[in-house]
């Protein structure tokens, strides 16, 4: 084990090291070929385990869109909250039970 | 420089699913950028974000006690001055509606009366959520809270209003003070950034969800933090050097919800079904409110 | 070196301007008052650059000193009694945080009643707060130990505050000729701060005061404890230090003519200077008596004192505090201090001058006729001097 003076903590950002996925009872899958790309997702994302990622490699609901990023859930860290669900304007984003 | 793609605030912190306290820190460090000491009151922010060995925390952060983050702020802005780098460092407080309105006014208090510069935000989950959903000074009006019980005896929940916390800051003619709203985020995003570029004290007031307290679906945050302000019942807006005739309303709702659309989806305000008239109070209260911003037609 | 008329307030605010402290937050109260005030003029002439913070309490002072330790810069404050006991919840921190900050303290008796004279309780009562303690018998000792404070504090195998009293108006507000020190050899004798220890800084993100689980939270608190055990060769060497250059010397526990004496007298600050008086004045009459001086309280000087009055018959300790359902505090501690030892001698405690009761030479008189008679036969462990029993025994029904 390992201590420090005054319980300061000198590793920044190191909860990532503690992932909380395991927490999910519901998980939210993009279906990306209805995702418009709009970030709303990763903007309310409260972990945050929605992360900003090159698209071009991504299904796209409009060729026009496909040189933006999109959003692609951690499920490291993804407690299943669902507001990316609840926020998604085109409702492109699934909530489906965890199977154990 | 923009910041909005890095991430300050990181994941793995162990605050409840759904819990907007995350999403107020998040932006709010995305818009100060890398160069910002963060002070915390104690309260679940402080909790979560920090359980020992680690941290979500990639700016320099501290913690001291509950009442006296603004004291402690105050403390940093001093040595900073001392040592000569006041001018590019930021410093933002976080501290809850407890650590603020209640225990920590004081010392809020102080820290604008001195003119620190300092940029001051309460995240307002309307109760002493972390010890488990005790009722403030800024809880509102006709909410359970586990010291707002309702029974019989008490059918109401809290029987006092809540406590104008923006107003009395702004009372103190600081440069700035404003209400905020995540579920707003361009309207939050510009008033984080304005009074980053304010010297002196600047103090935010966000609202901010709380699923475990507010007793909704995790999912309903956001849409529940914006019905408050279509409702009306969480205005928008800011306010400079104290100057109340110069109060700049930043989201004018084009027609105002009924506060049932607010009220209904919380289990916290359950009871108040069974008691209509408080429900037009609490319209009536709002409507108050509002009437000196909307034109009568 | 040179010789100045200063209060008590005033020995301490030069030594923060000799220790080129950068931020002082402080909050008026009696007996220290002066001290921010001296702090607010000396700033006002320009003849000490540092950061005033008049904050809104005492409470506030310290968070404040914690925020600018934590920034890495030097902090003091000041303050007395009422204002201490606000900062109790404050004092944990700063030495759970291990910020390296001195605190003068005039020294005074807690409420209620209302009293605003002499009396140690304020500082005794913060004892386990984890803060090293210094007490000053003069002025030139508040402003000396003041900047040992600092020496100690701020060394790498410390990193803990400290707090330096000194007794309400009989030191703090009391003119005494002081040696004021060159800032030349004060700067050579506390150097640069270095900042041994993590600050707030965005090149270096480091969270303080985090939440702490069973699993680490008793280690931390094991290494602050360990931390306070190393200051006791620190201060020592503080102590050689300073009188290298400085000249004067101190220790932690200091004698007066112990060497033979039959019973010992325990004092720490302001008085100890009757108790000499009246040591010397006893001598004169044959009596084997001898003074023991406490000018470090925490770490408490186990061993020193042991050694230095093992070989009495009997040891009364002036105790300027007491705990209501034993006694005072130096008592306990040294009776305590005695537990590995085979041979001990009586140890009797005398609760002395509370709230600003003179302690006069025959006081200390009583103190000594009753030690004496304690060599042998039954003796009575707690004795209140100069009280009126009849007047409790009015009140309370009886003693």
């Amino acid at each position: 084990m390992k201590i420090s003076r005054g319980a300061t903590i000198t590793e920044p950002g190191s909860t990532a090291l503690e992932e909380t996925g395991s927490w999910r009872t519901f998980r939210p899958v993009i279906r990306y070929e209805k995702c418009i790309r709009c970030m709303i997702c990763w903007n309310f994302c409260p972990e945050p385990a929605i992360e900003k990622k090159e698209g071009e490699n991504y299904p796209v609901a409009n060729p026009k869109l496909i040189k933006m990023p999109v959003p692609v859930i951690n499920y490291n860290f993804c407690k299943g909250c669902g507001i990316c669900v609840n926020e998604c304007p085109t409702k492109a984003i699934d909530f489906v039970r965890e199977e154990k | 420089m923009n910041y909005e793609d890095m991430e300050f605030f990181a994941p793995g912190h162990r605050a409840c699913a759904g819990c907007a306290a995350p999403i107020i820190v998040k932006w709010a460090l995305k818009i100060a950028g890398p160069k910002t000491i963060v002070v915390n009151a104690t309260g679940c922010l402080e909790v979560f974000s920090t359980p020992y060995p680690h941290t979500s925390w990639r700016l320099p952060w501290i913690h001291t006690a509950f009442e006296n983050a603004a004291a402690t702020a105050s403390g940093i802005d001093a040595a900073l001055k001392a040592i000569g780098k006041r001018d590019d460092i930021n410093i933002i407080v976080f501290g809850g509606d407890g650590g603020t309105s209640d225990i920590g006014f004081q010392s809020l208090s102080g820290m604008a009366e001195r003119g620190h510069n300092i940029l001051y935000i309460m995240y307002d989950n309307e109760a002493y959520m972390n010890t488990g959903i005790q009722r403030s000074s800024s809880t509102p009006f006709g909410a359970w809270t586990s010291t707002t019980q309702v029974g019989p005896s008490k059918p109401l929940g809290k029987e006092e209003f809540k406590k104008p916390i923006a107003d009395i800051m702004a009372a103190h003619r600081i440069p700035y003070v404003a209400t905020a709203n995540p579920a707003f985020l361009p309207d939050f995003k510009a008033k984080i950034q304005k009074a980053l570029s304010i010297k002196g004290p600047k103090f935010i007031h966000t609202i901010s969800s709380c699923t475990t307290g507010w007793r909704h679906d995790p999912s309903k945050t956001i849409e529940i933090m914006r019905l408050a302000t279509e409702t009306g019942i969480f205005p928008l807006w800011e306010i400079e050097n104290g100057d109340f005739s110069k109060i700049r309303i930043t989201y004018m709702p084009k027609q105002r919800k009924p506060v049932e659309e607010y009220l209904k989806p919380q289990g916290r305000f359950r009871h108040l079904f069974n008691e209509p008239e408080k429900i037009k109070e609490i319209q009536r209260m709002v409507d108050e409110w509002w009437a000196r911003f909307e034109v009568k037609s | 070196m040179p010789m100045m008329m200063l209060r008590g307030n005033e020995s301490t605010a030069y030594a923060a301007k000799l220790a080129r402290v950068k931020v002082i937050p402080a909050y008026p109260i009696t007996p220290s008052t002066l001290f921010p005030e001296k702090v607010s003029e000396l700033i006002a002439n320009g003849e000490m650059e540092a950061e005033f913070l008049p904050v809104e309490s005492e409470h506030s002072a310290l968070s404040a000193a914690i925020g600018a330790a934590a920034t890495g810069v030097r902090a003091m404050t000041a303050t007395a009694s009422q204002g201490l006991a606000l900062m109790h919840e404050v004092l944990f921190i700063a030495s759970g945080m291990r910020m390296p900050i001195v605190m003068a303290i005039g020294n005074r008796a807690l409420s209620a009643p209302v009293n605003i004279w002499a009396d140690q309780q304020d500082t005794i009562a913060e004892r386990d707060s984890g803060w090293i303690q210094f007490y000053a018998e003069t002025n030139q000792e508040a402003l000396d130990l003041t900047l040992i404070a600092f020496k100690v504090a701020e060394n790498e195998n410390v990193l803990l505050p400290a707090m330096m009293g000194m007794d309400a108006f009989v030191l703090t507000h009391t003119m005494e000729p002081v040696n004021v020190p060159d800032q030349k050899d004060v700067d050579e004798y506390l150097g640069e701060k270095k900042i041994n220890y993590p600050v707030l800084d965005p090149e270096k993100p480091a969270t303080f005061g985090a939440f702490v689980f069973p699993e680490h939270y008793m280690d931390i608190r094991y290494s602050q404890y360990i931390a306070m055990e190393h200051a006791k060769s620190v201060i020592d060497d503080a102590f050689k230090e300073f009188e290298k250059k400085f000249g004067r010397r101190y220790s932690k526990v200091s004698g007066f003519m112990t060497d033979d004496a039959e019973v010992i007298l325990v004092t720490m600050g302001s008085i100890t200077g009757t108790a000499r008086e009246t040591v010397r004045k006893l001598r004169e009459r044959g009596e084997k008596v001898g003074l023991v001086k406490i000018t470090v309280y925490r770490p408490f000087p186990k061993e020193e004192l042991v050694s230095i009055t093992r070989n009495a018959k009997v040891v009364a300790v002036v105790d300027r505090n007491v705990s209501p359902g034993f006694g005072g505090a130096i008592f306990t501690e040294l009776v305590a201090s005695y537990n590995k030892e085979k041979r001990k001698p009586r140890i009797l405690d005398f609760i002395m001058g509370l709230g600003g009761r003179d302690v006069k030479i025959e006081n200390y008189e009583q103190v000594y006729d009753i030690a004496k008679k304690a060599k042998r036969g039954k003796f009575k462990e707690i004795n209140w001097i100069d009280v009126d029993e009849e007047a409790v025994k009015e009140v309370e029904g009886s003693i």
